[in-house]
């Protein structure tokens, strides 16, 4: 032994042994490089582009301009004096007043103290610079001729701003009050509903995993419901029910509902099933053992609970808190409900693009947006990364024992949390059948005749299924096949890590943001890809990318679970990697590739805030549908196309249900034999 | 593979289209007009013109403009038919109309038509602001109907009157632009300083606040006329109030851009644009058409309107617009939920 440890240092080191790569090597490396590049150029371009977006600033340059003055006769001097020393001698406008936004303008008229529209004073105006912009009305000046113009005209001279780059936007950001008060409402919402939503998903989660109470099957049906609705029908049950003609406006006692209050409930209702499943997995294992110990040491059942229960639940709480957070402080079409005049920062990226067309502010509010956002991630990546095995080989899976005093405590704490969930839904679907609240009780259809309404229509239902189907079948595709070449790729691992790096990005990109990325990205006249711009592949490429992160994750826990050994077998019997890949890798992790799809489609049902952005015309959906209309006030028919898809959804869940025990059968055999 | 079949299969579609259609000449025309009106604008025009092929391109007013902008260097549209005047003097800051007077363009209420010689833009219709009052919830909480803008600044309104915020609403814009044109700039602050106290909250949309009065959520919602006349006739219990001060609007109008290719055709397109016929034709979307006498009478709509718009100075609202919204937000966006 000792002999051997010695040869290497007295041994000239050899030459780096280096497999050759085969055809296969190639193949599969190739093929995540082409799947990383759809990432680069679906995500870091576009995020590239909005971070630069957010330097762009305007400026008024004074020193492009010069004027002349006539004395009382209308003769000039020839004196030409530029507008910076104008504005050095008046100092009519300071440093702030010259940072603009791209529709910005600056009067004139305050360089000439004695300045009167009546007196018979001329004035000349110029650009010195070919280019250089201002306007007299509205009619634009951009040569360097000089422009005479008498005193009544001159007060209609107005300068254009410049393009350049700065910090100006974020100075602007920063010292208006009203917009970054927002930062703050949407931390205290995001934390008020993280509180309220992870303490009733625990005790939800709890009842079902920890007592014997009857109607688990249907508790967890009806817990997972939000996940099959756009976060804004929560809000518009709620104007239904707490508005000022709400069925139950007097238990708020006066308060309103159109703000915090509206956005904290119907925020615990679309991320309740998120933070129940991350608990209920985490509250689903648990060592017998521990409790049977905690009893033999004569410790109370109150004691048991926060020495054992919490400690083996507190990945999964912690989890859960971020991915409620993260949820809340980047979701935007539940506050543009019922958000009234409480300002959020998704509502605000939103009010500055599409209200204001001032892409720079809806730039900058991205960048602080994505801040919380990402660091929310970070963390929560950090905890799971933590996280060690909870069963071992040794544990003994604990079971509860039926107490009729806490199972029905629980029975009823469940009820209760069921009737908020199927009770929002129920009142969405009777407010769409009722024909003019609170005038008309009686039921008809007529909010269904969307193509009555603005916001698209019928064809925006359908279009959104179409969105779904395409995003399902291309988004699975992409998604499983990145996430088996990164895992059963050999070496090359520099590339496997930028490649999950890569992967995990999108889970910490609020929807917005990306959306606001994509304009600036592919809406670019220069872009190549221009051309996809306002149609389904944008909406397509968005979505899949959008929800890239956790159907990534979903891929690589399936394939995790398939040892590397196959690769070794199908190459030594010199079978190519991608029939293996076909014909053995798809068929066992179909489970896992049929919930992926499922996933994408329901999301791409419900998405509004990554294509509320991007959608044209033609390709209007049914999710920006429900926003369109309560935007322009058919709230009634906003409910109605909410509860489409609802509907939809949830014939694709007994679907997926039904295919995939018809298709587990036939592949899944080998797992129970 | 889908994806690039059907990218492929309406390729083949568009080559195929333009080989049928290559005699005639084809412009494309930036619109923000709602999409149902459009084949009928097409089809009017062709009668007289079938020779000229129009391609639409349909979007809301902010994205249209926006869109316009920012081909600025490089521009797509030939025609822009059927877009916001303020957004067109936008354009025009920016150099891109080319002047033209259309044939006929004097018949027109000048109201309607750019103030220069030859006009960059011409106007097709109006949308006027209006306050909607919901007869039976006002009742209920005991007010009476206003008479005046400077009715609604009475206390007794306080959180019952809704506007839309005009930092996300062209309409919300309009009602400000007017205030401030009517009650001087002082004057207009003050009276919207006034106005906020008694402010419910600040909508997105423009429709939005009448369709509230309409459902009685909120009894008095400033919008516009033609939103109140329609949740009418859906037989909301709506009156439709001209405020005697006068109110504000904005038009539709149509534009040449500088620069086209098919100036001849798009020129053909802009005199269509102010004919009796096509004037006719806005009728059944608006109310006010810019063809004096044209304008058939529309249910619920209340009386008086046309007298009651103000002499809308569009340089002001356009020249300011950055700056008066600026300060809008500042007054009241920001201490909004100190509430």
């Amino acid at each position: 032994m000792s002999a051997l440890d010695t040869a290497p240092e007295t041994m000239p080191p050899g030459p780096e042994i280096k497999p050759k790569l085969s055809r296969d090597d190639i193949i599969m490396r190739g093929g995540m490089v082409v799947i990383a590049l759809y990432l680069v150029i679906s995500l870091a371009f576009p995020l590239w582009a909005m971070l630069s977006k957010s330097f762009s600033t305007y400026k008024f340059n004074l020193s492009q301009y010069e004027f002349q003055v006539s004395d009382d006769a209308g003769v000039f001097d020839g004196t030409i004096l530029t507008g910076t020393q104008l504005n050095d001698q008046t100092q009519a406008y300071g440093q702030s007043d010259l940072s603009a936004s791209s529709d910005s303008r600056l009067g004139v008229t305050k360089f000439f103290p004695d300045f009167s529209f009546r007196s018979p004073v001329m004035y000349k105006i110029r650009n010195m610079v070919e280019g250089g912009r201002f306007l007299v009305g509205s009619t634009l000046h951009d040569t360097t001729d000089w422009t005479e113009l008498d005193s009544n005209t001159f007060r209609r001279v107005q300068l254009r701003p410049v393009k350049s780059t700065g910090m100006e936007n974020f100075v602007n950001y920063f010292s208006t009050p009203a917009l970054f008060n927002s930062i703050k409402n949407s931390l205290v919402i995001a934390l008020i509903s993280t509180v309220i939503t992870v303490s009733l998903a625990f005790w939800f989660a709890y009842a079902l995993n920890r007592s014997c109470m009857r109607f688990k099957g249907a508790f967890r049906l009806i817990a997972m419901m939000p996940i099959l609705v756009p976060s804004l029908l929560p809000g518009i049950a709620l104007v239904y029910l707490f508005g000022n003609q709400g069925m139950l406006k007097e238990l708020l006692f006066g308060a309103s509902i159109y703000g915090p209050i509206g956005i904290v409930i119907g925020s615990v209702f679309f991320t309740f099933p998120h933070a129940f499943i991350i608990i209920s997995t985490a509250l689903a294992i648990s060592d017998s053992r521990l409790y049977e110990a905690a009893t033999s040491l004569r410790s109370t059942p109150w004691r048991t609970f926060w020495t054992v229960t919490i400690p083996g639940a507190r990945y999964g709480l912690i989890s859960a808190a971020f991915v409620v957070f993260n949820l809340v402080i980047t979701d935007f079409g539940l506050p543009k409900v019922i958000g009234g005049q409480f300002n959020v920062l998704a509502v605000d990226i939103y009010k500055q693009v599409i209200g204001q067309q001032n892409f720079e502010m809806g730039a900058v509010v991205s960048v602080v947006l994505v801040v919380p956002a990402i660091f929310a991630f970070a963390i929560d990546r950090l905890v799971q990364s933590k996280q060690v095995a909870q069963l071992s080989a040794r544990s003994v899976p604990y079971a509860p024992s039926p107490d009729p005093k806490t199972d029905r405590f629980f029975l009823i704490y469940s009820s209760l949390v069921a009737l908020f969930i199927v009770g929002l839904l129920a009142v969405c679907q009777f407010a769409a059948l009722v024909k003019f609240w609170p005038y008309d009780l009686s039921l008809s259809l007529n909010n269904y005749q969307f193509d009555k309404m603005d916001g698209g229509g019928w064809a925006s239902y359908f279009n959104s299924i179409e969105l779904g189907l395409l995003t399902a079948v291309i988004g699975t595709s992409v998604v499983f096949f990145g996430a088996y070449l990164v895992e059963k790729t050999n070496g090359f691992r520099t590339g496997r890590a930028l490649f999950q790096m890569f992967a995990m990005l999108p889970m910490a990109i609020p929807g917005m943001v990306l959306g606001l990325a994509y304009i600036f990205f592919f809406n670019n006249p220069d872009n190549p890809l221009n051309f996809i711009y306002g149609t389904m592949a944008i909406l397509v490429i968005c979505t899949v990318t959008h929800f890239y992160t956790v159907s990534h994750l979903t891929a690589v826990t399936a394939l995790k679970q398939m040892d590397r050994e196959f690769e070794s077998v199908s190459a030594s019997l010199k079978q190519p990697t991608l029939k293996l890949f076909g014909r053995v890798t798809v068929p066992v992790c179909l489970p896992a590739i049929l919930d992926i799809s499922i996933y994408l489609f329901v999301n791409a049902m419900t998405t509004v805030s990554a294509v509320v952005f991007l959608y044209s015309p033609k390709t209007s959906l049914a999710s920006i549908a429900v926003l369109n209309m309560d935007d322009a006030g058919d709230i009634a028919p906003a409910a109605a196309m909410g509860m489409m898809i609802f509907y939809t959804n949830a014939l694709a869940r007994i679907i997926h249900l039904i295919a995939s025990k018809g298709i587990l059968r036939k592949t899944q055999a080998w797992r129970t034999r | 593979m889908k994806k690039t079949k059907t990218l492929l299969a309406s390729v083949a579609a568009t080559v195929l289209l333009t080989a049928t259609v290559a005699a005639e000449t084809e412009l494309t025309v930036y619109t923000a007009v709602e999409a149902e009106d459009l084949k009928r604008y097409a089809e009017e025009f062709n009668k007289t013109n079938p020779d000229i092929k129009i391609n639409w391109v349909r979007d809301s007013t902010g994205i249209i403009t926006a869109k316009l902008l920012a081909e600025r260097d490089n521009p797509q549209a030939d025609l822009i038919w059927g877009l916001a005047a303020t957004s067109l003097l936008l354009l025009k800051s920016e150099g891109m109309l080319e002047p033209y007077a259309p044939a006929g363009v004097d018949k027109l209420d000048q109201k309607f038509v750019d103030g220069d010689n030859p006009p960059a833009w011409v106007g097709m219709d109006a949308w006027v602001a209006s306050v909607c009052y919901n007869t039976v919830e006002a009742e209920k909480a005991g007010l009476k109907p206003p008479a005046s803008w400077k009715d609604l600044t009475d206390p007794m309104y306080a959180g019952h009157v809704i506007m839309p915020n005009p930092n996300s609403s062209g309409t919300g814009f309009l009602d400000v632009s007017s205030w401030l044109q009517m009650f001087g700039e002082e004057g207009g602050w003050e009276y919207m300083d006034g106005l906020h106290d008694n402010i419910a909250r600040y909508t997105h949309s423009g429709s939005k606040p009448c369709k509230l009065a309409a459902a009685g959520e909120i009894p008095i919602g400033v919008s516009f006329a033609f939103r109140g006349a329609k949740s009418k006739a859906a037989g909301a219990p709506l009156e439709i109030i001209v405020p005697s001060e006068g109110v504000g609007w904005d038009m539709e109008a149509s534009a040449i851009v500088a620069g086209t290719a098919n100036l001849e055709a798009a020129q053909k397109v802009l005199d269509f644009s102010v004919t009796k016929e096509a004037n006719e034709m806005y009728n059944t979307g608006y109310a006010v058409v810019a063809y004096p006498g044209v304008a058939k009478p529309v249910e619920h709509f209340p009386a008086g309107l046309l007298e009651a718009m103000i002499e809308n100075d569009f340089e002001f609202a356009a020249n300011n617009r950055a700056a008066i919204l600026k300060e809008w937000q500042s007054r009241y966006d920001g201490k909004s939920e100190a509430k």
